[in-house]
């Protein structure tokens, strides 16, 4: 579904990817892991058009993305829920959920699926007239999912969902992430929290440096010794 | 029909009724104010409080929705002015028009074609400038705003048809007042409704824009650029859309400001004029009222309006003393201290993001407003 073929991005001088390939299959959910400034955001930026690439290839469902207009990537399915739990602040919950919609013509099929965020999460309904900023940081998470699902995504790619969750918050958005994926939508996720990526994920990248070091099966992973030290704290 | 439906058709007609009731106070006052009064004094301050609405809803769209700070607002308001002055006098030059002659339908029609005609030409313009600037951000896009008001007033000010020799100065000035678009004040009272009504429907049109998906696309801008992105808002094409339609509805005012002064000169358009009619002001007026609050800018600008017109004008002053007096020879340095205040004690704006519907406070069970309101300010 997603193949990134020899990427390499560069702000400036400092070279942030130094040729990473990676591959993403039709029903995966995908963790790439690594430590801070390890290029995990850069990856996904370079996916959704966000940072120029410098070389390399990405491509999704047969098409080159980099020939293609960010704001029309959306509309082919790719979701993208930034780091940071971006919302739009001052919009409303209801107007945030909208703008994940925001490509998308078919009204029955977008009241459809606001409905169907709103069962998942009746935090949002309840919330719906609010603005965006006054929730607190895991309903903002939950706003930034939802926006994802609005958009009918094929693929969604997450960028530290559970960064500044508390433990029981983060418990709960991964198990969003596992009920997202249940439905048929196929998911990379970028994280810090190796432990709980590597639990839900079946497959896995290391990232280290602009590189990628290792990779595999997560459960392979998540008992390799390397990635224990480094990433578990075991 | 659905219950969705019938809430904006109740909603549509309390907004109508609230329109017709302007119309009716003004006809009212029309009836019962001496002619002296109304004539005289009522209708320049309304005639020029619309405008400054228009130019405060208009700059509201970049500042308050898009979020961009941009301080050349009154530039695209002389484009508009000069280009509506300048059409109406060829017009009266090649003989087809004649203010204090003309039939009111010619009238009107001229008006509206004057100013749309100023409206086109700043929108035309704003593109021009938006395309280079919009790549900018924050202060650098002030500083080339700002720049770009001085340059329109340096540059109508040496052109020979419209600068030193035309409008501002010598012979075609005085002339303005009698033949061109430059309207008497007992034409100002007589087409009062007609620049209540562009006003009225201008803000009709904001306001419409604001609560369309366009809107939900340049709030999503303002609040954060890569979300937008990410959402597949195309964040370029809608920054340079709102600062073509800002531009359009300054032109508009600049338009309808050539239509109730009988001079134009470009000072009156610059960044450093000393008189309220410069982008500082307008940018006061929007930071007053609440960055993203069209009620708000409609409310700041007539309270704001008022309070210059007071300082100048009220009789009061004379009973204060005279160090305060002497400070009011300066009323910038009141507008300063009134921004101040506001940026201190409610930083965003007196109204915030918050709109004010007739038709909730009637009929409305839940004030989603008020809510969002209280939490918007605690942050």
């Amino acid at each position: 579904m997603l193949k990134i073929e020899n990427l390499e991005v560069s702000y400036g001088a400092v070279q942030a990817l130094r040729g990473i390939s990676m591959e993403v299959a039709d029903g995966e959910i995908v963790s790439l892991i690594g430590a801070n400034g390890a290029g995990k955001t850069t990856t996904l930026h370079a996916v959704t058009g966000l940072v120029p690439i410098k070389t390399g290839s990405v491509e999704y469902d047969g098409h080159d993305l980099r020939k293609i207009d960010p704001s029309k990537i959306v509309s082919m399915g790719l979701a993208h829920v930034p780091e940071g739990r971006q919302v739009f602040t001052r919009m409303t919950v209801a107007e945030n959920l909208a703008m994940g919609a925001y490509h998308r013509k078919d009204k029955k099929g977008i009241e459809a699926d606001l409905e169907h965020v709103y069962e998942r999460f009746p935090r949002l309904k309840e919330r719906a007239k609010q603005l965006a900023g006054t929730l607190s940081g895991g309903e903002q998470q939950m706003v930034a999912m939802g926006r994802a699902i609005m958009s009918a995504p094929k693929l969604v790619v997450m960028d530290e969902p559970s960064m500044g969750l508390s433990p029981v918050l983060v418990k709960e958005v991964f198990d969003i992430i596992r009920t997202m994926h249940e439905s048929g939508i196929t998911i990379l996720l970028v994280e810090q929290n190796a432990k709980m990526a590597l639990a839900i994920s079946n497959r896995a990248y290391v990232l280290e440096n602009g590189r990628i070091t290792m990779s595999g099966d997560a459960s392979t992973l998540l008992h390799d010794d390397k990635v224990r030290k480094a990433y578990l704290g075991a | 029909m659905n219950t969705l439906q019938k809430t904006k058709l109740r909603g549509t007609g309390v907004n109508l009724v609230l329109i017709v009731l302007l119309f009716a106070a003004v006809l009212l006052l029309s009836q019962t104010l001496s002619d002296n009064v109304y004539r005289r004094v009522l209708v320049p301050i309304i005639w020029q409080m619309c405008i400054f609405i228009l130019l405060g809803t208009s700059l509201n769209l970049t500042l308050g929705y898009l979020g961009q700070l941009t301080l050349g607002h009154m530039g695209f308001a002389g484009i508009g002015a000069y280009t509506a002055a300048l059409t109406s006098l060829a017009l009266e030059r090649a003989g087809l028009f004649e203010a204090s002659e003309a039939a009111p339908g010619q009238l009107i029609l001229v008006i509206l074609g004057c100013c749309l005609l100023g409206a086109i030409f700043a929108a035309l313009l704003g593109l021009l400038v938006g395309i280079p600037a919009l790549r900018l951000r924050g202060d650098y896009l002030a500083i080339v705003t700002l720049g770009f008001g001085l340059i329109v007033e340096n540059v109508i000010a040496n052109l020979p048809f419209a600068g030193g020799e035309g409008l501002s100065r010598g012979t075609a000035s005085s002339s303005l007042y009698a033949n061109g678009l430059g309207l008497s004040t007992a034409l100002q009272a007589k087409y009062v409704w007609l620049v209540l009504l562009i006003t009225v429907l201008c803000i009709a049109i904001m306001c419409m824009l604001i609560n369309s998906k366009y809107g939900r696309a340049i709030k999503a801008i303002r609040d954060d650029e890569i979300a937008a992105a990410a959402s597949g808002v195309n964040t370029t094409y809608y920054k340079i859309l709102t600062f073509v339609v800002s531009a359009f509805f300054a032109g508009l005012a600049g338009g309808l400001y050539a239509t109730c002064f009988s001079s134009l000169t470009t000072a009156s358009f610059t960044f450093t004029s000393s008189s309220i009619w410069n982008s500082t002001f307008i940018v006061v007026i929007v930071v007053l009222g609440g960055m993203g609050s069209m009620t708000g800018s409609v409310l700041a600008a007539v309270a704001m309006y008022l309070l210059n017109y007071e300082i100048k004008n009220g009789g009061w002053v004379n009973a204060l003393p005279g160090f305060i007096q002497s400070l009011f020879q300066f009323p910038m340095l009141i507008y300063a201290l009134v921004l101040l205040v506001i940026i201190i004690f409610r930083p965003r704006g007196i109204l915030g993001t918050y709109e004010f519907s007739l038709d909730r406070l009637l009929f409305g069970k839940d004030r989603p407003g008020r809510k969002a309101r209280k939490g918007g300010a605690g942050k």
